[in-house]
Order: C-alpha cells, then structure tokens, then sequence
C-alpha cells in the first residue's frame, strides 16, 4: 500500500492529464451523441493533431531547457510548405526531393535560431519572435500571395493509410455488418491495422517480460509479478481495441505512423539517454547543470535546431493534408503546440514535463476542438475554450506544487 | 506590564507527518539582546515564522503575548504593524534599486499616492547613518557587499519603527571584520535605542559575545535558556544543549599517509569576466600531495572561490593564463566536462544555487556528474543507478526516506551529503571542497569531516576552501592564505594559529595599499 501511494505520488501528474483526456472524451462522447468516438471520427482526429503533436515533442524540448518555448514554429510550417510547392509543383522536381530538401529548410532554419540562442546569447522568446515575422515574410515572398497545389507523396503522406495485405479470401472472411449504422462505412475491416496490432501488443508484453527477467538476473529491484501482468494484460487489450477501431475505418493513418515514431524516438531520447538527461538538468538549474559537465550552449543549439526539423516535418504533414502550401498555414501553431506542453504538464520555469504529457496535452486541444465543432460551437467560442484550459491547466500545477510542498 | 517584551507559552507546531515544535515557551525581556540556538531543523526559523504570522494563528496552538496583549497575526504585514521585523538569512533586497529604494520599499513615503523623494532620501541618510553604513543612498544595492545589504536591511527594519528586531544567520554569510561591525552595531541600537533583538545564529562564539540570555531548542523543544549577562556561559554548556550529548571532539581525528605531489596550480592569472583588464587571480601558485587536504583561508572576496571554479574548466573568468600540473603532466581543461574527464572535482559554495537540482531527486542529482559510467550503447542504466544511489545513501548516512526523494526536501547537512556523493561518484583525483559546511548544524559537520579525511585517507588530493578559521585548523595538513587574489602565505596547520593567519592578511593588504599609493 505504502509502495502504492509512491508510485501515485511519483505519476499523479501523467495520469491525472490522462484521466482529464479520458473524462473529456466521454463528456464530447455523449454531447455529441457518440459521434465524437466514431471509428472515422477518431481516425480524423489523429489526422488533425498530429502536426500539434509533432510541434509540441519539439516546443517540449525547448520548455525543458528552461521555460524556453519557439514562437517561430508556425510560420517556419508556411516556410516549408512554400518551399515544397515552389520545388514540387512549380519547379517540377521529384516529390521525394522536394520533401528532403524542405525538412532541410526546417533544421537550417532551426540552426539558425540556435545559433542566436546559444552562442550570441540572443533570449529565445527575442530570437524566435525574428524567426516568426521573417520566417512568414520569405513565406509570402516566395508563393507572392498565391497558393499552390501539392499532390503525389505529400497527398499520400496527409491523407493516406497503410494499405490493405489481405487477399480477397482472408477479407471475406473479415467483413462485418454495419453495427454502428455508419455512413461510408467500407465492408471489411482491415487486415493490416488487426495485424499490426496484434504484432505491436504481443511485442510489447514479451518486451516487459523479458525486461523484468533481465533485470533480475542481473540483481536489480523489480516490480512485483502481479504488477507486471496487469500492465501487460491492460496494454495488451489497449492496443487491440484501438486496433480494431482504426480497422472499422480506413486503418491506420500514415500520420499515425509517423506521429508514434516521433513518440518513440523522443521518449527514448528524454529519458534513456545522456543528452535527456542534461536537458532535464538544465531546466532545473542551470548553474548546477553547468558546474556538473553539461554544455549548456551545446544543449540549446541543438535543442533548437531539432525544433526547426520538426516544424519541417509539421510543415510535410500540413501541407499534405490540406493538399496545398498556403501562405497564411501554420497561423498561431506554436501557441497550439505550447498550449499542448503546458496542459500536458510542462514546468513554465523547465525541467519538468515528458513527451507522452505533450501528446496527451495536444489531444485533449483536438478532442476539445473536434468535440466543439461536432455540437456546432463557433470558431470564438472554441478559442475561448482553449484558452481558459491553459490557463487552468498551469493553474493545477501550481496548486499542486504547493500542495505537494506541505 | 511585565518585564517581558515577548512571551511565547506551549507553542506546538505540527506539518504533516513532523511535530515541528512541541510546547516550546520563549520569553525575551524588553531591551535585551536574546540568542536563539540549535542545530538545523532545531525549530527556530519554525518558532520565528510562528511569531512573525508566516504561520498564521490557528495553524499552531499556543499564546502569543507582544507588549502585554495576546496577538494573533495572520500574516506578516500584521506582525510588522505591531513592531516585529524579521530578517531572513536570504536578503530580501532588490540588487538594482537604489539603497533608498529598498529601504522604504513597501513602506514608501508618499504624500496622496505619489512619492515624496525629498523625504525618502533625507530618512534614508538618517537611517543609514543611524546603521552606520557609509555609502550614498543612490547606490544600488548589486554594487554593494553582503554586509552592507545586512545594514541595508536593519536600516530597513527600523524605518518601519520596529521594537523586536529577529535577525536570522546574520552573519553567514559575512567575513569576521563585516561580522564584527554588525554585532557591535546591535549593541549600539541595544543600548543606545534600546531595541530588543532576537539573533538565531549558529557561530557560538558571536551569541555569547553579544547576548544577555540565550535559549537552547533541540528537536522542536526548548532545552533551557542561560543567562550569559553575568559571567559568559561556556561554549561546551552550549553544545551539549544543543546535540544533546557532549562533542570532545569537534573535528575528527585523522592519520595523514601523504603522498607525493599530485596536482599543481602553476603561475595562475584571471581577469574578470566583466571587465577584462581586471586581474582577480594573479600569479598564483599552489600544489597538493596525494593524501593531503590543503586549507585556503582568507577573507570573503579573496579570490578562492574564482581561483577554484576558473581550474575548474574556465567556469569562471577570461584571459586565463598558467598551468595546471596533474602526477606530473600538464593538463588542459577547456570546459567542465574536461575537468570532470580528467579527474578534478569542484564542489560548489552554495549547494542551493549552483550544487543541487531540487526539483530533482536524490538518484539524479548524484549520477548528473558522471552519466557516462552508468551508459551503455546510449542507454542511461536506470536500475544500476538506483542500485548506486541506494550505495551512497546507506554510506554516507543520507537522511531521507528514499533515494526517490526530492532534494529540495532535505535538511542542509544531508544536501550537503548529496553533493559531496555525486562528487565522490565522479570519481575525482582532485577535490576542491568550497565552504563544504556552509550553514550546517554542528553534528552534520562533524560528518562531513569524517567523509572529507576519508577521501584523503583513500590518496585523493583535497583542497578545501573555508572561511571558518577553526575549521581549516581543524582538518587540514597544510594551508595557504590567500588575499586580493594572490597567495600571500603557507604554513604547516600545526604551526598556525588563527591569530596567525589574521595577521597575514592584515599585513599583505597594508602592504599592497602602501604600494598603490607609492605606484
């Protein structure tokens, strides 16, 4: 029991954003009369937010070192979506070189910024501010006002799924009647989706297995037995269930796919890794972090220039959803993708918040956002909404740190 | 009306899980000078907050008389409207406000809202020259020393016309000339103003110099309260109350097994960071054996603690220029994670500031320094880190409830520990300890000498930096003195004295004064 009330104490804030992200969820579920939870409904949303997700991984990185956050974010998403238009409808080249060569203008850009930052020691909130009005000006400068179309890669990437193994025998075999009473609905569930699934669970729970074996051999503390298969039977039917709700639809977005890597990747690095490490250390202060070996303008410079990389991939992302590199995309997504950090349950002064926090916090902004749509408040009422939750969220921390504090 | 300015009967004081006081009564007589002593978490800043309305009346039991009537303040502006004013170790000044400024700040002189300068500058000359500090008032308080922000906020105290002044740790952070000048200012203000003062310190020696009667708490209660008006109490009495037990030794015995010469500081220039002609460190020269703890000793602003951090990978300085010599081949250490790879260790001064991560916990904060020992194919090992912190913390006798423990949420002697291990994970050749016992309760002191002679014992080479003379007497094989950034004398400990010491660095600053007005 004793264990217990540390471990809660330890996590109080993942699960608390997590449990809000549930009771939204619910709350929308029934306001709109389950459309909100809708097999199709969810894989739009997934769609929607994953360029609030891609850009809040990265905005969470620069919070980290220390509060810091990027205001250049959304006009350096236009910056690249004009650059792949320019290269890839205009110019005529290749779709796969043009989205390289873009995501190259994200980190250039990135690097850019960093280098202000971290070596001339520019404030980042100064240096991002330039990035965000030039950033939107070469955007302008560039398309001069007009907007392209984008099709090829960049439509498949926005708006595409992985597709479909199975052959027709095995679909046969996999078609079911129309339970929900959907529109649009396709006959066969998806074969890949239920297969990917199941891999990815099955995965897992040998991954905890095993682990906690290892770990044992080799004399460390555990958890206790129970524990382990209770985590490994929930996520074991997590997955599925979401498996088996993508696979009603289209099946698994490839925004899906890149949104989970970008996941993967950047928990690893925040909390495996030396660099991770030292992120969190800065952010928590920053004269110890420095006198204990850690680079701090190294840090910062990389940390921004990684922002930049991931604008560029946000920027991928937006326009091939939309199909189109607009000058005017991208507006006030770095406060989406700052507002997400905070909700998520960011420290405003660094060194505390993880990226599974900044996922979270970005779908309970689209879940607001979509649920909002769905009951068919106004586009003024829902920036209301958003902004009273980042307000409330950070207002949460601080209660209960002085709480905790007691 | 009674004698007794302040009478504080059965104060109890409960946080969660901790009975801070328990029936803790605390009389001070009108215009006496009362000490209050004890060891960290003792209870007295507890007692201090109680009275000054920080806790406000209801979160503890318990009376409060002040001049006669039961007072029940809420908050601090009640407490300081009814003539109690607290100063806490931490100033509460603002570095780029006038002196004047921060004198009346909260309290400003206005007339209809708007402030009357005139009149703010001439009570805050009147102040200052009641305080007796010489500075002018249109000073900012960043450009003056700690002592002087010390009378800054005394100025400050009285302007509110306080009658109880509670001064806590307000000499900490002070050097022995800026110590002595504010306790004989209290003395003044005592007799000549007849202000009643209430002085938490943890320098015996100063309480019994300066106090009528001095209180003892230990573990939330009050041990006894001796009257030191008459003939001075014995510093041993003191102790005793306050550890509970008697200390014969304060500092630990220790066989010395030296070595040869295992790092050296050769021909060491520093300019200021700020201003680049300025020389800080000049000409400094300075080795250490193997197994040996080398003493700096020197006045705050001597330049020991620039000399330490700018060996310590250019944390400090510019144009830094001379050599370091470690087993007997130069080294070159660009930045801190050179000096940490080629086994130097600096363990910073204020532990709070630049040693620790508080938000963090006790795990974190001691592998931060060495996180490449516990990688592997980029993969921070978080089980073997557990494993280690769990080492240290049954080594060195962490007081905490487990290494998932904040640091932020441990006493300073234990904080102290953390760094200390942290640094001794580094695994350093080299340690520079500066001020290791800073603002440390007598028993944990004691501690961290044991764990200092033991890394000595182990051939690590340890220069410790203190200003408490006793101190470097105490452990040291061999000490330098430093003064204005230059070593200015070196003595076996053995043969020094505190007296000693003093007068070298009285006699170098006569001598570079004599030779800048020659120059």
């Amino acid at each position: 029991m004793h264990k217990f009330r540390e471990f809660i104490d330890r996590n109080i804030r993942q699960y608390g954003m997590v449990i809000a992200l549930i009771v939204i969820m619910v709350f929308f579920g029934f306001a709109t009369k389950g459309s909100l939870i809708w097999p199709r409904n969810i894989s739009m949303l997934v769609r929607q937010n994953t360029y609030v997700i891609v850009l809040a991984i990265g905005m969470m990185l620069c919070i980290l070192t220390g509060g810091n956050i990027d205001l250049s974010v959304g006009s350096l998403v236009a910056l690249v979506g004009a650059m792949s238009g320019t290269l890839y409808t205009t110019l005529g080249w290749p779709d796969w070189l043009a989205i390289i060569l873009s995501l190259l203008t994200g980190l250039v850009a990135g690097m850019w910024q960093g280098f202000w930052i971290a070596f001339v020691k520019v404030p980042p909130f100064i240096t991002t501010l330039s990035g965000m009005l030039a950033f939107r000006g070469l955007t302008n400068i560039i398309l001069q006002g007009y907007t392209l179309s984008l099709r090829g890669l960049y439509e498949v990437i926005g708006n595409g799924s992985l597709p479909d193994v199975a052959p027709n025998t095995v679909r046969d075999f996999l078609r079911v009647g129309d339970l929900l009473n959907l529109k649009n609905k396709p006959e066969f569930l998806n074969a890949t989706t239920l297969i990917v699934g199941l891999i990815l669970s099955i995965a897992y729970v040998l991954f905890i297995i095993l682990n906690r074996r290892s770990k044992k051999a080799r004399g460390y503390e555990v958890a206790s037995v129970r524990s382990v298969i209770g985590k490994a039977i929930a996520f074991f039917i997590i997955i599925n269930v979401f498996a088996y709700w993508l696979a009603m639809d289209e099946g698994i977005p490839i925004l899906l796919v890149i949104a989970a890597a970008l996941y993967t990747i950047y928990t690893f690095i925040t909390t495996k890794t030396i660099p991770g490490r030292h992120l969190y250390a800065m952010g928590g202060n920053i004269k110890a972090a420095e006198l204990s070996g850690v680079n701090t303008r190294k840090m910062m410079f990389l940390v921004y220039s990684n922002m930049g990389l991931l604008a560029g991939i946000a920027g991928i992302v937006v326009s091939g959803r939309l199909m189109s590199a607009s000058p005017i995309a991208g507006q006030n997504y770095e406060l989406d993708a700052i507002g997400a950090c905070f909700i998520g349950g960011a420290s405003a002064y660094g060194g505390v918040g993880t990226i599974w926090g900044a996922i979270v916090g970005g779908f309970i902004m689209g879940v607001m956002n979509n649920g909002m749509s769905i009951i068919g408040w106004d586009v003024f009422m829902q920036q209301v909404s958003k902004g009273l939750i980042v307000l409330f969220a950070v207002a949460f921390d601080m209660w209960s740190k002085s709480k905790s504090k007691m | 009306m009674s004698e007794y300015i302040l009478e504080m009967e059965n104060i109890t004081k409960e946080f969660p899980g901790v009975v801070a006081l328990k029936d803790v009564t605390f009389k001070v007589k009108k215009g006496e000078i009362h000490a209050l002593v004890g060891e960290n978490g003792a209870g007295k800043s507890t007692l201090m907050n109680v009275l000054s309305g920080i806790h406000p009346y209801g979160s503890y039991t318990g009376k409060i008389i002040f001049k006669g009537a039961e007072c029940r303040f809420r908050n601090i502006s009640e407490s300081e409207a009814a003539g109690i004013a607290i100063i806490h170790q931490e100033l509460a000044l603002i570095p780029y406000l006038t002196i004047a400024e921060n004198i009346f700040l909260g309290n400003e002189r206005a007339k209809n809202g708007i402030i009357d300068w005139d009149e703010t500058n001439r009570r805050a000359i009147e102040l200052m020259k009641k305080v007796g500090l010489k500075e002018k008032h249109t000073a900012r308080i960043k450009d003056i020393g700690v002592g002087k922000q010390q009378l800054v906020e005394i100025a400050k105290a009285l302007s509110k016309n306080c009658e109880l002044l509670i001064l806590d740790e307000p000499t900490a952070a002070l050097n022995d000339d800026d110590s002595d000048h504010l306790l004989s200012l209290l003395e003044t203000l005592n007799k000549e103003h007849g202000l009643t003062c209430i002085l938490i310190s943890h320098k015996i020696h100063e309480v019994i110099k300066i106090a009528h009667n001095i209180t003892v708490l230990r573990d939330g209660r009050t041990i006894e309260t001796l009257d030191n008006s008459g003939e001075p109490v014995s510093e041993g009495i003191i102790i005793k109350d306050m550890v509970g037990r008697e200390l014969m030794d304060r500092f630990p015995r220790h066989s010395a097994k030296i070595g040869e010469i295992g790092f050296e500081i050769r021909d060491w220039v520093v300019h200021d960071p700020l201003d680049e002609d300025k020389v800080v460190i000049d000409h400094v020269n300075l080795n250490v054996r193997k197994g040996e703890i080398v003493g700096l000793a020197g006045l705050m602003g001597a330049g020991r603690t620039e000399l330490a951090m700018s060996v310590f990978g250019r944390a400090y300085g510019k144009k830094i220029s001379g050599t370091l010599i470690k087993d007997g081949k130069e080294i070159v250490l660009r930045n801190v994670s050179d000096a940490i790879a080629n086994g130097i260790a600096y363990v910073p001064e204020d532990r709070k500031t630049s040693g620790l991560i508080l938000i963090q916990d006790i795990k974190r904060n001691l592998t931060l320094a060495n996180l490449k020992a516990l990688t592997q194919n980029f993969v921070v090992n978080e089980d073997e880190e557990i494993k280690i912190a769990k080492d240290y913390r049954e080594k060195l006798d962490i007081k905490s409830s487990s290494v998932f423990q904040k640091v932020g949420n441990l006493s300073g002697g234990n904080q102290q520990k953390v760094v200390l291990s942290k640094w001794i994970f580094a695994n350093p050749d080299v340690l520079i300890l500066d001020e290791p016992t800073r603002g440390i309760d007598v028993g944990a002191k004691y501690e961290i000498y044991k764990i200092i002679i033991q890394l000595a014992e182990a051939g690590k080479c340890v220069i410790m930096i203190s200003s408490e003379l006793p101190e470097i007497l105490g452990i040291t094989d061999r000490l330098y003195i430093m003064n204005e950034g230059r070593i200015v004398g070196e003595m076996k400990t053995e043969e020094a004295t505190q007296e000693g010491i003093m007068s070298v660095i009285i006699q170098s600053s006569d001598r570079s004064d004599r030779g800048n007005q020659n120059a």
